[in-house]
């Protein structure tokens, strides 16, 4: 099969734009907003997630003909758990602050539902190489909510932009001294929970004005 | 603070203060799925209380004397230095899905009235971050059995309690009229925001 032919670009697209698993299929909501206070959180979550969906959804996709039916349930979470096992340590060892940050959240990437939604869905239909092409499509999808949602948070509620680093996350900007001696105000409440609700509802609603869909209830 | 003080703070941080969907945003994919009906929402509510309930001090057994650093010594002091935390993850998930099946089991053969009530929601609870949240949370914070017990109790009716306002708040406003495409998911979000500030005026309470 050829890899980069107009349907395996579909693949990787769809989940992004008109398909986008967060706003659209509503999945994985759960760990989407407690990582998006600061944009290095978010990055370093979407690798995260990127690498476990994609070996996910390939080794499922490899073994899809033997697994029984009845049990199938337990082997995909087994095989989830082991990958983010090796992200968590992974990320224990070679970005300490990273992981402490993230606190349980790396764990509950198990219980994202995109990664047991894309097994269930696509993955065991479906041969390795477009499984891991949908398991990219997905994964960037989710990156990409939760990497525009914890910009605005992070922008309007601290007054920085902060990229990963082996560290503490490096600064990229931050709002000038003049602006707050101007009368300018961080928004509290963004850094706080509430925030990132109604911010991901906005998201929501303006991705679904450019994607067409409507929701009936 | 001494007894049973302490219990009830911890219980009050759980249910109000620390609510794990409003504030830990645990949850929340079968949170938004099922609070569009009250009933359902009341069942799953239940389900996530008595599974919570279970789950919780088991897997701080399993912690205590398996996995932590130093747990093994009860059989031998050859393995105090032995740590088989790398597990957790595996070991925890696999005890919350086989305690699902078993309540499941354990309701249709004891309680036929309330295993109809919960009956299909209990399997999409093993997928549920909440309960996988309560348990790492408790290792995470270090408590002890008791306070485990509590807080995994506490948990589940802060569960229960924002599903239920949720629903009763959509239930509300059927027939408002939304802008289309903010309709469902989206306008669930910003009230589960609004429900969160108001979540947030118990963080004044001093504990």
């Amino acid at each position: 099969m050829e890899l980069f032919n107009s349907e395996s670009k579909k693949i990787v697209s769809d989940p992004i734009n008109v398909n986008n698993p967060i706003s659209l299929q509503v999945l994985g909501i759960c760990s989407a907003l407690a990582v998006t206070i600061r944009l290095d959180q978010a990055i370093i979550m979407t690798l995260a997630v990127v690498f476990v969906l994609c070996s996910s959804n390939v080794i499922l996709s490899l073994i899809r003909n033997y697994i029984p039916t009845r049990v199938r349930i337990v082997i995909m979470l087994s095989v989830i758990a082991s990958l983010v096992s090796v992200v968590d340590e992974l990320l224990k060892a070679y970005l300490y602050d990273m992981s402490k940050q993230l606190s349980v959240f790396v764990g509950l990437i198990i219980t994202n539902c995109i990664i047991m939604g894309r097994a269930e869905a696509f993955a065991l239909k479906h041969g390795p190489s477009k499984a891991f092409l949908d398991g990219l499509g997905n994964s960037m999808g989710y990156g990409l909510i939760i990497i525009i949602v914890s910009f605005f948070r992070e922008l309007f509620g601290a007054g920085t932009i902060t990229l990963p680093d082996g560290g503490a996350g490096y600064v990229l900007w931050r709002i000038p001294e003049s602006w707050y001696a101007a009368g300018y105000e961080n928004i509290g409440l963004l850094v706080l929970s509430p925030g990132a609700f109604i911010i991901l509802g906005l998201v929501i609603w303006i991705q679904r004005e450019f994607a067409g869909v409507e929701e009936d209830a | 603070m001494t007894g049973v003080e302490h219990y009830l703070s911890i219980f009050t941080k759980a249910v109000f203060i620390e609510n794990i969907v409003l504030a830990y945003f645990l949850g929340l994919c079968s949170f938004l799925a099922i609070s569009k009906k009250i009933d359902a929402s009341v069942g799953i509510g239940l389900a996530v209380i008595v599974v919570l309930t279970i789950t919780a001090p088991i897997n701080w057994f399993l912690w205590e004397f398996l996995l932590d650093k130093g747990a093994l010594v009860w059989i031998s002091q050859d393995f105090k230095d032995t740590d088989l935390g790398f597990l957790k993850l595996i070991v925890f998930i696999s005890v919350i899905a086989a305690m699902v099946q078993l309540v499941e089991m354990f309701m249709e053969r004891f309680s036929q009235s309330l295993y109809n009530s919960l009956g299909i929601f209990l399997p999409l609870i093993a997928v549920n971050c909440s309960i996988l949240g309560g348990s790492l949370f408790m290792v995470e914070r270090e408590y002890t059995i008791s306070e485990t017990v509590v807080y995994g109790f506490g948990s589940g009716v802060g569960f229960f309690l924002a599903i239920v306002a949720l629903a009763s708040i959509r239930y509300r406003i059927r027939y408002s009229n939304i802008p289309p495409r903010l309709r469902g998911v989206g306008m669930a979000m910003l009230l589960t925001g609004l429900l969160s500030m108001a979540f947030m005026a118990f963080s004044g309470i001093d504990l």
